[in-house]
């Protein structure tokens, strides 16, 4: 390129080499230590201090991270401290627990029958979901990850919801596309789960930026969040590396909510990390961290009310909650997890220590509570849940246009095109396919 | 991201005088060199391609421009030049446009967001850590909670950490959510790509075929100053999300007079650059003034004439513009620079043979020049991108077919 050499020499003339020295940062902060300084200023830890003493840090020799509870297993508070929650409220979220119970019950039988493809419970984790989306504000913003069910229950999911969801029938907001337990709401501000695992994690980061912006340009907005749930298995994903660190460098005012359960599928958390949990990773980020005790709900609740004001607090900032808990449940209907733990560590834990069961002492210590409500709520759930899984399962399903809408705001062409060649093996071949159970049949198929 | 690919891109990007002028020496002597009596593969010259506007009045004339535009005046840029005028543009118009990846803040590796930080703010246009896959997914986000969210990946070589966010989550977006009506069309992602003469293996790639494979996207590949800009104002603006591939090539090659007034140019329609009617030439990027270069001579050895076609958006294409050109010339080629095998080539010449109405009218097979299929190794560079005789010569061949 012989001719050209002179222009791309000339081409490439720094034009802007003072402006970076005089406006980036990162140069002017940059200074090399001075001599005789106790501490190191390599600009990548500005607050090192030197050590002649030749010392590895052993995870080992950091005290795990304590969990935080409030109350006691026999349902007392232990902490004083904290505001007492209205009754109105401590019934409310008992009754949205055991709600999520129920259905779960109900729903993995119906897929056990095949009424049903597929379905995921949250046993005991009711009080981790519950708990903190009581703790959150209406206009927050929930992005989770498929466990989660108490946390819709608590923003006010119907089980009409649930069920039109669960049957992917006309009356779904998901229009019959995504799997069952892939919930969303936009009047609820839950975002749509989606199956892979950890990718709303970041998503979550840049929803809360975009919160802090809207509030920065408009102070008028009233403040909000993003809550974040994902399990301790998620956790190792690179999104999970990827949120928390974008989350902090910006200053996101987004609370990450992990589920720790001790199992994702099949793999036990030995299997999945050597360091203390999720909790320890928060603080090498730099974020404000806690763990609870996700059997505690009031514990819950109140890291949750804690987390959310310090989200808030300066501008901004991500918050990381671990809470624990042990999941009772099969990981899916898919699942028998008795293939690889026994199920007399299932069955303590079921007995022993669960969410449910807490707050139903406190209850009942507080005389809210008692055998008969017991029984009559648990009968007028379940007959709730059974008229609402009728109903969804006698509706008809979406339309078969909605196979083809969505994929672009506007359908191209192509699409178009392709939905009049489905049509027309439809009237061609009218034998090999059941339309009928699909809102208008082959006709909403029109071009 | 490998550090020495970061002390690389230096190289190629840098505005410190000496590691360029030393750089440029190097890559010319031992990459760069041309046989001397070359009649076909001599380089582009952009100050005479009739690819760009020369003046003010070709470049007001473009009939897609609305009359005020036309009326308006215009300023001779390059190509980055003409990006960093279109986000800036869009930050000025709407304040719900963010503009974020690694080191934009300063003005970005190939200076397109020169200027942007100062003037709109640091919470607007600001640096974000490595991690291609926290970028794109903080973009998603963003864009779900209502921002238009222009995030930049550094090379598209460097798409990969973020490909499940595209395609499981951004793509997919606004189908899942369904009646509840949510979706990140505010999302658009920058990223420079292809040959530049010396990015070997992971500075020159241009993945845009893995792209089009995923419905929601919209992937779109300017060719100059003046697409660059109304086609980035466009995507911007789109309610659907869109990859966005800078030839980084072009960068600093490609200037031409440039509308000063915000505009749009349509997705997903082609532009006819030139008619003819014996010949269609498809084609999208870079590789279009090779192509120019081709036809020049082509038109000239042969006595025919040839029409070029360029797609603009690759995906969704605009399928009836080809369609129509094939039908009426019966002979057909398409080029791009990255690899041949399940490229965007495979996708036009079998919508091509399979409409039935421009099966009948071929007179000859449906043609592809592309990259091998094979890795850009660094020496290796200018035997592997569609060179002008390689156009030229499937140009013969489909004409004595």
């Amino acid at each position: 390129m012989k001719t050209s050499l002179p222009r791309l020499v000339r081409n490439h003339r720094p034009t802007t080499f003072l402006r970076i020295l005089t406006h980036s940062p990162r140069w002017s902060s940059s200074l090399s230590q001075r001599p005789g300084a106790a501490g190191v200023t390599f600009p990548g830890a500005v607050n090192s201090k030197f050590t002649s003493a030749l010392t590895f840090e052993h995870p080992s020799t950091y005290p795990a991270i304590p969990t935080y509870r409030c109350t006691s297993p026999d349902g007392h508070l232990i902490d004083s401290t904290i505001l007492p929650c209205p009754d109105a409220l401590a019934l409310a979220m008992y009754e949205n627990m055991i709600s999520v119970s129920i259905m779960d019950l109900i729903m993995f039988d119906a897929q056990r029958q095949g009424r049903l493809s597929f379905y995921m419970t949250s046993q005991g984790e009711e009080g981790t979901c519950v708990g903190s989306a009581s703790a959150l504000e209406k206009g927050d913003v929930v992005f989770s990850q498929y466990r989660e069910a108490g946390v819709f229950v608590q923003r006010g999911y119907k089980l009409s919801d649930f069920m039109a969801q669960l049957f992917a029938n006309r009356r779904d907001g998901g229009k019959g596309r995504n799997m069952p337990v892939h919930y969303g709401s936009k009047e609820l501000n839950i975002h749509t789960i989606s199956s892979p695992l950890a990718t709303q994690i970041p998503q979550a980061a840049g929803a809360a930026y975009a919160l802090k912006m809207q509030r920065l340009q408009n102070p008028d907005l009233p403040p909000r969040v993003v809550a974040c749930y994902f399990g301790e298995g998620a956790a190792s994903e690179g999104d999970f590396h990827a949120a928390l660190n974008i989350a902090a460098t910006r200053s996101c005012p987004v609370i990450f909510i992990c589920r720790n359960n001790g199992y994702a599928i099949s793999t036990p958390t030995l299997e999945q990390y050597r360091g203390d949990g999720i909790a320890s990773r928060g603080t090498g980020y730099g974020i404000d961290t806690i763990r609870v005790d996700g059997n505690d709900i009031f514990a819950v609740r109140e890291a949750t009310l804690k987390a959310r004001e310090l989200a808030l607090k300066d501008g901004g900032r991500p918050v990381l909650i671990e809470a624990m808990s042990y999941r009772i449940s099969h990981h899916s209907t898919s699942d028998d997890s008795f293939a690889y733990r026994a199920r007399v560590e299932v069955e303590d834990w079921k007995r022993r220590d669960n969410p449910i069961t807490r707050l139903r002492k406190y209850l009942e210590n507080k005389a809210l509570w008692d055998d008969e409500r017991e029984a009559e709520a648990r009968t007028r759930i379940r007959r709730d849940v059974l008229k609402a899984f009728g109903d969804a399962e006698k509706e008809l399903k979406p339309p078969l246009r909605a196979m083809f809408e969505d994929v672009y705001e506007e359908m191209t062409p192509e699409i178009r095109a392709q939905m009049g060649e489905l049509r027309e093996i439809l009237d061609t071949y009218p034998a090999e396919y059941d339309v009928g159970e699909f809102e208008g049949g082959k006709d909403s198929l029109e071009k | 991201m490998p550090l020495i690919a970061r002390i690389y891109r230096r190289g190629i990007t840098s505005s410190r005088p000496l590691i360029n002028n030393v750089f440029n020496i190097q890559t010319s002597c031992l990459y760069s060199t041309l046989p001397p009596n070359a009649r076909l593969n001599i380089p582009t010259d952009y100050s005479t391609t009739p690819l760009l506007a020369h003046n003010s009045q070709s470049a007001l004339q473009n009939p897609e421009l609305s009359p005020e535009v036309r009326n308006g005046t215009t300023k001779r840029m390059n190509l980055f030049q003409s990006i960093n005028d279109a986000l800036s543009i869009s930050l000025a118009e709407d304040d719900s446009v963010i503009l974020f990846g690694e080191d934009v803040a300063f003005g970005g590796v190939f200076r397109c967001s020169m200027k942007l930080a100062e003037n709109y703010g640091s919470e607007r246009v600001f640096n974000t850590p490595l991690s291609e896959q926290g970028i794109v997914g903080f973009a998603i986000g963003a864009a779900a909670e209502g921002m238009k969210a222009v995030a930049e990946i550094q090379f598209a070589d460097y798409v990969y950490p973020a490909f499940d966010q595209l395609v499981n989550e951004a793509a997919k977006f606004r189908y899942r959510d369904g009646a509840e009506g949510r979706h990140v069309g505010g999302l658009t992602v920058r990223m420079p790509c292809g040959g530049v003469g010396h990015g070997a293996l992971y500075h020159s790639q241009s993945p845009e075929s893995l792209f089009t494979h995923i419905p929601g996207l919209r992937v779109i590949m300017p060719r100059s100053p003046i697409q660059a800009k109304g086609l980035l104002l466009s995507a911007i603006a789109s309610g659907d999300p869109c990859v966005f591939m800078e030839p980084k090539v072009l960068y600093r090659a490609a200037v031409e007079q440039v509308p000063t007034a915000s505009y749009t140019l349509p997705l997903s329609k082609a532009e006819i650059l030139k008619e003819g009617k014996d010949l269609t030439i498809i084609s999208y990027g870079h590789p279009l003034y090779i192509c120019s270069a081709a036809i020049e001579k082509a038109e000239k050895d042969f006595g025919i004439s040839i029409e070029l076609i360029d797609l603009r958006t690759v995906y969704p294409w605009d399928k009836e513009c080809v369609l129509k050109s094939v039908q009426k010339t019966g002979r057909c080629l398409v080029v791009h620079e990255s690899m041949v095998n399940a490229g965007i080539g495979a996708e036009v010449a079998a919508s091509i043979q399979e409409d039935k109405e421009t099966f009948l009218r071929l007179e000859a097979p449906v043609m592809r020049v592309a990259g091998w299929s094979i890795h850009m190794g660094l020496l290796f560079e200018r035997f592997n991108i569609p060179d002008v005789a390689r156009v030229y010569d499937k140009i013969k061949q489909a004409v004595e077919y």
